[in-house]
């Protein structure tokens, strides 16, 4: 993670950022973004001693000078250097080892901090599976495309978050207004600085795991949110612009609306929102709404015979992305644990498999009953939706509770999907009926398990007020400067591979437009 | 010579080629075409939309034979390439046209030798 630093650094020197980490030690201690719920208070704030003795670290008698000169005046405070016949030595170096050797022997700070990583791995996997579900739903020549946007928004969405989308999003007690609003830019602190090291690297962030996998775990969700949009608006919308749209909704708007639930900010206590319901997938279907109505549907869809479908090019393509996305999921709502807790991991996800599989079953069911044929993509929506359905709350929801969340998002994904058709709004992989449409339905079924029907019903108003108000400006502000957001017809119809990018994606004829 | 053109429904081309070996007819060209013809097109479902699809897909074989070849190979496509006892709508055509002429790449070959 270190190779960071350098890059913010250079961002910074360019104007674009003031990275929290070049403040000194103790100011980036506590600029880094603290846990969601902040450590109980105490009468007064521990000093770097007292933070030593409670990780069980004991001092050498040169050490526990340095320590309390330290805290008696930290700011600008030098850290000695020693001389022995084996050379120059630091107090700071031998601290952090002295701290390194205490966290290696915290095994639920380790056995967390693996999980968290491994999770954090897990959600980077969803990133394939959306990009096989996406390329799979649309039309060959639109591949290449769909493809090229999901790396973007991958790269993009980690280096924004990185940028300022981390700090902006658990700012601590660094809010510009209180609950609401806050910015922040960089990651990282300074290695050598044992006081940060130890607020940073152990158990002491406040959270059993370091600054550095909070932030991997984090950013590869806000990227997600991005990719909702990218699947809605396939197949017709200009590349630049694009980018540009998502890299705004990724880069503020998604860490802005997160801190207010997740950063400790104006919805942190009443709301609930367990891994993202709300805070990531209706986000995402609210941008992917207001870019659709902007947009317009794609030519050919809605005729004056009624809706034509547009056929996906490659089904096998679609159900590998719905896997993917279903593995990526143990790590979504399991890491949201946010700790290697055995029974709390293990339920949550029994309930996001259980919600899955019903939402599968459901869907499969009705288009096959409702639609007289069983129809695949239909099935492969209804798993997503019942996923996305208890994301808002597998930790609460009893199994009773899960399998009719699961129940329910799959048969409302179907009737979503149709009832969006008759609306003419264009959306060629359903990611308005999974993520939107089912992640509030999803939140607001909390309540079946807390029973606060009004403060969830308060935060699904919250966020789709701030997605839909941002989206509209932005969006709109975009489509002005580049004259439009769509591709012209005539590329629309020779398709945006060659079009945008000058190659095919497949290197065999096209058969008949199919 | 003759240039005999069969459309054929898809899966019966393993049947056809086994009743063309039969009467040692071994020489072959396959392709995989689209069109439509008395059989119009069929209906098929998307996200809970039907839609009628009219080019279906058929497979075309090209098999330039001598004169004495031309009936038997007739017979053994449309014995073979029937569904079901009486055939139906959608089975396919067999087209045969003259040959002026038939050359063997390899050796320079012309006429019925090179066939």
């Amino acid at each position: 993670m270190r190779f960071l630093l350098p890059l913010i650094g250079l961002l910074a020197l360019a104007g674009l950022a003031s990275p929290s980490w070049a403040e000194d030690g103790a100011a980036a201690a506590t600029a880094t973004p603290a846990p969601t719920e902040p450590a109980p208070a105490e009468e007064a704030d521990p000093t770097f001693a007292d933070n030593l003795k409670a990780y069980g670290i004991e001092l050498s008698e040169d050490e526990a000078k340095a320590v309390a000169d330290y805290d008696a005046k930290p700011d600008g405070y030098v850290w000695p250097t020693y001389t022995t016949e084996d050379g120059e030595g630091s107090i700071a170096a031998d601290l952090i080892g002295k701290i390194k050797e205490a966290a290696n022997k915290d095994s639920y700070f380790t056995t967390s901090n693996l999980w968290l990583m491994l999770a954090a791995a897990l959600v980077f996997i969803m990133h394939l599976g959306f990009a096989t579900l996406e390329s799979g739903l649309c039309r060959s020549k639109n591949t290449v495309n769909i493809l090229f946007k999901n790396v973007m928004i991958v790269c993009i969405g980690l280096l924004t978050y990185a940028l300022c989308g981390f700090v902006t999003m658990y700012p601590g007690s660094s809010w510009i207004i209180e609950g609401f609003f806050a910015f922040g830019t960089g990651v990282g602190f300074d290695h050598s600085d044992p006081v940060a090291y130890l607020a940073n690297m152990t158990s002491q962030y406040g959270y059993p795991y370091t600054v550095y996998t909070d932030f991997l775990f984090q950013g590869m969700f806000a990227a997600t949110a991005a990719t909702i949009i990218s699947g809605a608006v396939a197949e017709r919308i200009k590349l630049l612009p694009f980018l540009i749209f998502v890299t705004l909704y990724v880069g503020f708007l998604y860490p802005v609306l997160g801190s207010w639930k997740w950063g400790g900010g104006w919805l942190s206590s009443s709301f609930t929102d367990f891994a993202g319901s709300t805070l990531v997938h209706s986000v995402g279907g609210w941008g992917a709404l207001v870019a659709i109505l902007i947009l317009g549907p794609r030519s050919g869809k809605f005729t004056k015979d009624g809706v034509r479908p547009i056929l996906p090019h490659n089904l096998p393509l679609a159900a590998i992305g719905v896997f993917l996305l279903w593995l990526g999921w143990f790590g979504f709502n399991g890491g949201s644990v946010l700790a290697a807790q055995g029974g709390d991991v293990s339920y949550v996800l029994v309930t996001t498999s259980l919600a899955a599989a019903m939402g599968g079953f459901a869907a499969g069911i009705t288009s096959w009953v409702v639609g007289k044929k069983p129809d695949l993509s239909m099935a492969l929506n209804g798993i997503l939706a019942g996923l996305v359905g208890i994301t808002a709350g597998p930790d609460v929801a009893s199994i009773m509770t899960t399998l009719f969340i699961g129940l329910s998002s799959g048969v409302i994904v179907y009737f979503s999907v149709l009832t969006f058709d008759k609306l003419k709004i264009d959306d060629p992989v359903g990611a308005l009926s999974v993520h939107l449409v089912c992640g509030i339905w999803g939140t607001m079924m909390v309540a079946l398990s807390n029973g606060a029907w009004v403060d969830q019903f308060i935060g699904v108003i919250a966020y789709g007020g701030g997605c839909v108000v941002f989206a509209l400006i932005s969006g709109l502000i975009v489509k002005a400067i580049f004259g439009g957001l769509r591709v012209s017809t005539e590329e629309e119809e020779e398709g945006l591979d060659i079009g945008e990018h000058g190659t095919p994606a497949y290197h065999i004829p096209e058969a008949m437009g199919r | 010579m003759k240039l005999i053109i069969a459309i054929i429904q898809p899966a019966k081309l393993e049947a056809v080629k086994e009743a063309l070996n039969a009467v040692e007819v071994i020489r072959l060209t396959v392709s995989d075409v689209q069109g439509f013809g008395r059989q119009k097109g069929h209906t098929e479902v998307y996200r809970g939309h039907e839609y009628t699809v009219n080019l279906l897909r058929k497979v075309k074989l090209e098999i330039a034979v001598n004169e004495a070849f031309v009936e038997p190979t007739v017979k053994a496509i449309l014995d073979s390439a029937r569904s079901g006892e009486g055939g139906k709508v959608g089975d396919g055509k067999v087209f045969i046209v003259p040959l002026e002429d038939c050359i063997r790449i390899r050796t320079g070959e012309r006429g019925s030798d090179a066939i």
